[in-house]
């Protein structure tokens, strides 16, 4: 944008079940400040002009991934996105299409987190106890490390399911971040989950319906590519019906590190906070 | 696991598919440079050549492969698009049924048309110049 505004127009959409019949549009007028956000802005609305404004936010720094919004037409993350990088001073905020809306800017992200949950993301191994009581580190190279590292960094704020066209159609489509995570434990070596995740990904909920539109890569906040993910999994889907696919899992356990002395300049652990807590019990896989 | 299976199929149809269809185009539009399965001279879609292709068991074979395989990769296909409009659990039943139905039925069909054509040329002497 060539021209800073002196002033922004913030256009949301607001609902509360409560109150409202079907959503509708509110307008506010803000004055441009330096570096101003779009969370900055709803902040300074609610501040200012409508304390009953609600959305979802936390770290303000695009870590926590609470505050996906459909902002002028493309689901991005509110603390992320400046005014400047609109091309315009009008923005048009909405809640995350493809969820109900719980109120104003906040959706129901839980059929999407049931989802997730349902394809067991985390590490799943047969040596539960090694897991919660280590001996040593899994043996993992870097190259075994790059398999999954971008599809690690998914915050799983939802921009990818909301930008998904199959998934905004097909309620039993498990969505972009649901099966982008089950890959990256499945390419994790440290992980022995493929057959346990296997079930639900073969079948109807699996990855069959993603036709590579692509936009769940396009929106994604952190580049995590979603969609390279997806096909992915299709492959290794593919090769596994074959018997063609190499499991290399799970890494083996490394003993601890010999003729390494701990260095003189780092401080001991703090102690426990809550010496008395009830242990964790492992999970079974 | 049904799902990944026809899609693993529904993949190496496309393959097929490509193999054949690239084996197509040689033979009938690249017959001046390539020259194979046109045994004598003149353009692929001459009497003779047609006749020498179908006395063949493997173009008998190859047809019924493609169509096996052009048949499948499509009707998954159109499965799949039907079922991105969001149908219920039980129209989802009888899509299935009735395209696996009907994709058996034209197989069958096209097999004994591809077998019928292969036995009627045998019954022709190669020099016949028309039917």
């Amino acid at each position: 944008m060539t021209n800073i505004p002196t002033e922004v127009v913030f256009k949301i959409r607001r609902f509360d079940p409560a109150v409202d019949q079907q959503p509708h549009r509110e307008e506010y007028r803000i004055p441009y400040t330096h570096g101003l956000t779009v969370l900055d802005g709803l902040k300074k609305i609610k501040e200012v002009a409508s304390p009953s404004l609600a959305w979802r936010s936390s770290c303000r720094m695009g870590v926590c991934g609470s505050c996906g919004m459909f902002i002028n037409g493309r689901p991005r993350l509110a603390c992320n996105t400046q005014i400047t990088e609109l091309g315009t001073n009008v923005v048009l905020v909405a809640p995350l299409p493809n969820f109900k809306i719980v109120r104003d800017l906040v959706p129901d992200l839980m059929p999407m987190f049931d989802a997730h949950v349902a394809l067991h993301p985390y590490i799943v191994r047969e040596d539960v106890k090694e897991q919660y009581e280590p001996t040593g580190e899994f043996f993992q190279s870097s190259h075994e490390v790059e398999q999954y590292l971008q599809f690690s960094y998914c915050i799983k704020c939802g921009c990818c399911m909301a930008a998904c066209p199959t998934y905004a159609t097909d309620a039993t489509y498990s969505g972009p971040m649901p099966l982008t995570s089950a890959h990256r434990y499945n390419a994790d070596t440290r992980d022995d989950g493929f057959k346990m995740r296997k079930p639900p990904l073969a079948g109807e909920r699996g990855p069959w319906r993603c036709h590579y539109a692509g936009e769940c890569s396009r929106v994604c906040p952190k580049g995590v590519d979603p969609g390279k993910a997806i096909q992915l999994m299709k492959r290794e889907l593919v090769l596994d019906y074959l018997h063609l696919l190499k499991h290399g899992c799970p890494a083996k356990v490394g003993g601890a590190p010999k003729g390494i002395k701990r260095r003189d300049n780092i401080p001991d652990a703090p102690a426990p906070t809550m010496p008395n807590a009830p242990k964790i019990e492992p999970r079974s896989p | 696991m049904r799902e990944e299976r026809w899609w693993t199929w529904h993949i190496l149809a496309s393959v097929v598919i490509l193999v054949f269809l690239g084996l197509h185009m040689v033979i009938m539009h690249l017959e001046a440079i390539v020259g194979i399965f046109n045994p004598e001279p003149g353009h692929p879609i001459e009497w003779a050549n047609v006749l020498s292709r179908m006395k063949s068991a493997g173009f008998m074979v190859s047809y019924i492969v493609l169509l096996g395989a052009a048949l499948f990769h499509g009707l998954y296909g159109l499965r799949n698009i039907l079922f991105e409009l969001n149908p219920g659990a039980g129209t989802k039943k009888a899509l299935t049924f009735l395209f696996v139905v009907g994709g058996l039925a034209l197989f069958a069909f096209g097999a004994w048309a591809a077998w019928q054509s292969f036995a009627l040329a045998q019954a022709i002497p190669t020099t016949a110049r028309s039917l």
